[in-house]
C-alpha cells in the first residue's frame, strides 16, 4: 500500500539466517529493489556454522510493510530465519573509519581528546589528517562524526550495523 | 556416466517423459543423450513456445511440465514464458544449456547470466558448477515446484558439466531445512472461520486458482451445498465448482458479472480460498468489499494481507483446510440473502445484441456443445474475457489461460501442451488475431506431432482490448491497435503449414462448420471468424473504480 505516509515509519534491525551460497545476496538486494523496499544499512558475514551466512539489515517502513519484508523474506528458498530484533533487546555495533583533516597543532589535540572521549582509536596519522575508528552502537559514531565534521572530513566509511538478541531477552 | 546421462536419468526418475524443447549449441550432450531415452521431446519452433508449452501441459495435468532451450538466445526465450508460469503459480521446471564452467562471466558466444535474469521470475533456480550435484538439484528443483504455492524453477547446466564423468546416485528424500511449506491450517483459526461463517448474514465465496490447483474442488463444492454460500470466481478459479451450479455467479472484478460485483459490494463476510486480490478483481481497493469481513485461506502467507486487510487469515493447503470447514457444515439460514442474488442475477445477466457473428454467440455455442472435460485455452485481451464471461467452465483444470502476467501468445502453445497431456480430450485455442500472431509457428509443431489442437480466432482485425480502452478513455484515438491493413488469410497461413483452415462470416456457417471441426483427430483446424470490429467486452469497471461502478455499454 502507498497511501501511508501517516502512518509510523519505523527503523528496524532484521537479521536473516541464510545459506551461504553465491546468489543469495543477490537475491535479497534484488527482492527489497523490485518491492521498492529501502535498505538503510546492510550487513553480511559467515557464523559460526560456515554454511550460514547472517545478514543484518537496518529497513524503515510501517508495520504493514515490515510484515510484508518477513514474509516476502521467508519465501525465499535460501532464508533459514528472519530475525526482526526490534521486538525485544538485542546488542547492535557499528564501527566506522573517519579520516578528518588536522589543519594545525590545536585540531590535532582537539580531534584526539574527542576520539578519547568516545573511545575512538587513532589507526592512521598523516601530515594534515588523523584517521580515527570507532565501533559502538550507531548513535554513538553518529554523535562523534557529527564532533568531528567542524574540521573538515576528508574520508569515512561505516560497516553497517550487526545485531544480536540479547540472551535474557525482555519482549517489548 | 557423463552429467547428461546422469540428466537424463534423474528426469526418468521425477517421471518426466514429454519435453518441450529446442536444441542449441551447450546443449548437444544432453540432446544427445535425450534422442534414444525414450523421453519424447517436442521439438518446438521458437523457445517461448516450450515454455508455455510446459505451462500448459502443467496446468491442465497437475504434473509438472519440462521445457529446455540452449544459452543464451534460447535462454531469454523462456523468460516470458517462466514470467507467465511463476504469475499463475505453475509448476514448471526450465532447463537451459550454458557455457562451460572457465568461460562463465567472460562475455562468451551465446552466455547470458540466466540465474540473475530470472532469479525475480522464478520460485529458485540453479546454477550447477558440479556434476555430482545434478541429481540432488533435479530432485530438488521438482519438489520445490510442485510443493507449497507451486512455481517454476530453472536449472542452469553448463556443457562441460554435461560432459563430465560422475555417478548416479538418487535420493529418495529431500530435506531443505529452509523450505517447509505449511500444510495444515491453525485449528483455532478454522474455528474462528466457522463461527464467522455461522454469524453471517451475508457470506460470499471468492474462489481463485489456488482451489484447482490444491484439488480442492470436491470440498468445496460440498461445503458450499452443504451451507448454501453463493461463489464467484477469479479467472484463475473458474471451473472449480461447475459454472452452472445454481450458486456460482461467475467472474468478478474488472469484467465480472453485474451480480457477482453487486455480491463482493454487500457481502458482510468474503471467504476467499486460493487467490491473492490482484487489482483486476479488487478495482478501487478502499472501496473493495466495503461492510465484509475477510477469511483468507492461502497457502503463501505474503499473498495474506498484502493488498487487502484480512480478519481471518488461516495459512495452509485448501484442500486440507475445506475438508475441515466441511465437518461442521451445515444449511446456513441465509434465504434472503441468496434470493437477493438471485434477484440482480436475473435482472442483470450477461447479455449482447444478437446480429451478425458475435465473439458472445461463438463461446455460448462451444460451451453449449462441448464435453464437460474439453479443454479451453485463451489468448489474451477480449477473447480472453469473453470466454471466461461465456463459456460454462464444467470442471476444474479446463480453462488453460494467462491470468496474472496476461501473455499474449500465450494460448496456442499451451493448447499444444495441453493437448500431449490430454491426447483424448478436446483442446480448444479461443485466440484474437492479434495474439495468434504471437506464436503462429507453432502451427509447425502441432502439425508435426499430429495435435488436433482447434484454434477459433475471433477475428476483428484490430488488438481489440486494447481499441476498447482508446474507444473509451483515449477519445477514439486508435493508436497501432489496427491490424486490417496487413491481415494475413488464416486460411492460407494454416494450408501452408499443413494444417486445415476455415474462414466463416456468419452465425450459420459458423454452426455448420463446428461440428466438422470438432470431429477432427490428426490434424489441428484453425477457424478464422470474422466477428464484429466494435464488439467490446461488458460490463466493465474501470481501471481504479470502485466494483458497483460499471460500465454497460456504449451508446
Amino acid at each position: 500500500m502507498v497511501e501511508n505516509g501517516e502512518k509510523e515509519q519505523k527503523a528496524h534491525t532484521i537479521v536473516i539466517a541464510v545459506e551461504n551460497k553465491s546468489g543469495v545476496l543477490a537475491r535479497i538486494a534484488g527482492l527489497f529493489s523490485a518491492r521498492g523496499y529501502n535498505i538503510d544499512s546492510l550487513c553480511v558475514s559467515e557464523t559460526e556454522d560456515p554454511s550460514i551466512s547472517k545478514m543484518t539489515l537496518t529497513v524503515k517502513g510501517d508495520e504493514r510493510i515490515l510484515e510484508q519484508i518477513y514474509k516476502q523474506l521467508n519465501k525465499l528458498i535460501d532464508v533459514i530465519k528472519v530475525f526482526d530484533l526490534t521486538e525485544g533487546d538485542f546488542i547492535d555495533r557499528e564501527l566506522a573509519l573517519v579520516k578528518v583533516k588536522t589543519l594545525n597543532a590545536a585540531a590535532r589535540q582537539d580531534i584526539m581528546q574527542i576520539a578519547s572521549i568516545f573511545r575512538a582509536k587513532v589507526v592512521d596519522i598523516g601530515r594534515q589528517s588523523l584517521t580515527l575508528e570507532v565501533a559502538g552502537k550507531t548513535s554513538k559514531v553518529n554523535a562523534m562524526i557529527e564532533m568531528l565534521k567542524s574540521y573538515g572530513i576528508k574520508e569515512m566509511i561505516k560497516t553497517g550495523k550487526i545485531a544480536m538478541a540479547r540472551e535474557f531477552n525482555q519482549k517489548k | 556416466m557423463t552429467g547428461a546421462e546422469i540428466m537424463v536419468e534423474a528426469l526418468k526418475k521425477e517421471g518426466v517423459d514429454i519435453i518441450f524443447g529446442y536444441p542449441g549449441g551447450v546443449l548437444l550432450p544432453l540432446c544427445d543423450k535425450l534422442y534414444d531415452s525414450g523421453i519424447n521431446v517436442i521439438l518446438v519452433r521458437h523457445e517461448q513456445g516450450a515454455a508455455h508449452a510446459a505451462d500448459g501441459y502443467a496446468r491442465s495435468s497437475g504434473r509438472v511440465g519440462v521445457c529446455m532451450a540452449t544459452s543464451g538466445p534460447g535462454a531469454t526465450n523462456l523468460v516470458t514464458g517462466i514470467a507467465t508460469a511463476y504469475m499463475d503459480s505453475v509448476p514448471v521446471v526450465a532447463i537451459t544449456g550454458q557455457v562451460a564452467t572457465h568461460l562463465i562471466g567472460s562475455d562468451a558466444f551465446q552466455e547470458v547470466d540466466i540465474t540473475g535474469i530470472t532469479r525475480p521470475i522464478t520460485k529458485h533456480n540453479y546454477l550447477i558448477k558440479d556434476v555430482k550435484d545434478i541429481t540432488r538439484t533435479v530432485k530438488e528443483a521438482f519438489y520445490i515446484a510442485k510443493s507449497g504455492r507451486p512455481g517454476p524453477v530453472l536449472i542452469d547446466l553448463p556443457v562441460d558439466v554435461q560432459r563430465a564423468e560422475g555417478k548416479f546416485e538418487y535420493p529418495d528424500e529431500i530435506e531443505i531445512r529452509s523450505y517447509k511449506p505449511t500444510y495444515e491450517g491453525h485449528p483455532l483459526q478454522i474455528e474462528r472461520a466457522w463461527k464467522a461463517i455461522k454469524e453471517a448474514k451475508r457470506p460470499l465465496f471468492l474462489v481463485g486458482g489456488g482451489v484447482i490447483s490444491s484439488g480442492a474442488s470436491e470440498h468445496l463444492r460440498n461445503f458450499v451445498e452443504k451451507t448454501g454460500i453463493p461463489v464467484v470466481f477469479t479467472l484463475m478459479g473458474l471451473g472449480s465448482i461447475p459454472g452452472d451450479h445454481p450458486l456460482a455467479l461467475g467472474m468478478l472484478g474488472m469484467h465480472g458479472t453485474k451480480y457477482a460485483n453487486y455480491a463482493v459490494v454487500e457481502s458482510d463476510l468474503l471467504i476467499a480460498v486460493g487467490c491473492r486480490f490482484d487489482d483486476r478483481i479488487t478495482g478501487k481497493i478502499e472501496t473493495f468489499a466495503p461492510h465484509a469481513k475477510i477469511i483468507h485461506i492461502d497457502i503463501d502467507p505474503s499473498s495474506i494481507s498484502k493488498n487487502i486487510v484480512v480478519d481471518i487469515p488461516i495459512v495452509g493447503d485448501a484442500k486440507n483446510i475445506l475438508s475441515k470447514l466441511v465437518e461442521n457444515a451445515e444449511k446456513l439460514h441465509i434465504e434472503a440473502w441468496v434470493k437477493k442474488i438471485m434477484d440482480w442475477k436475473e435482472k442483470h445477466p450477461l447479455t449482447y445484441e444478437k446480429n451478425g457473428l458475435k465473439p458472445q454467440y461463438i463461446i455460448e455455442k462451444l460451451s453449449g456443445m462441448l464435453p464437460d472435460d474439453a479443454i479451453i485455452c485463451t489468448e489474451v485481451g477480449q477473447n480472453q474475457m469473453w470466454t471466461a464471461q461465456y463459456y460454462k467452465f464444467r470442471k476444474p483444470r479446463t480453462l488453460v489461460t494467462s491470468g496474472g502476467l496476461g501473455t499474449m501468445g500465450f494460448g496456442f502453445p499451451a493448447a499444444i501442451g495441453t493437448q500431449v497431456a490430454n491426447p483424448d480430450k478436446i483442446v480448444l485455442d479461443i485466440a484474437g488475431d492479434g495474439s495468434i500472431q504471437m506464436n503462429i509457428q507453432e502451427l509447425a509443431t502441432a502439425v508435426y506431432n499430429k495435435l488436433p489442437v482447434k484454434i477459433i480466432i475471433l477475428n476483428n482485425r484490430c488488438l481489440g482490448m486494447v481499441r476498447q480502452w482508446q474507444q473509451l478513455f483515449y477519445k477514439k484515438r486508435y493508436a497501432f491497435t489496427c491490424l486490417e491493413d496487413a491481415e494475413p488469410d488464416f486460411v492460407k497461413l494454416a494450408d501452408a503449414y499443413g494444417a486445415i483452415g476455415y474462414r466463416v462470416n456468419s452465425t450459420e456457417e459458423f454452426d455448420k462448420i463446428i461440428p466438422k471441426v470438432l470431429k477432427e483427430k490428426e490434424k489441428p483446424v484453425l477457424v478464422d471468424c470474422w466477428i464484429c470490429e466494435e464488439e467490446n467486452v461488458f460490463p466493465m469497471v474501470p481501471a481504479g473504480a470502485s466494483l458497483d461502478q460499471m460500465l454497460e455499454g456504449l451508446a
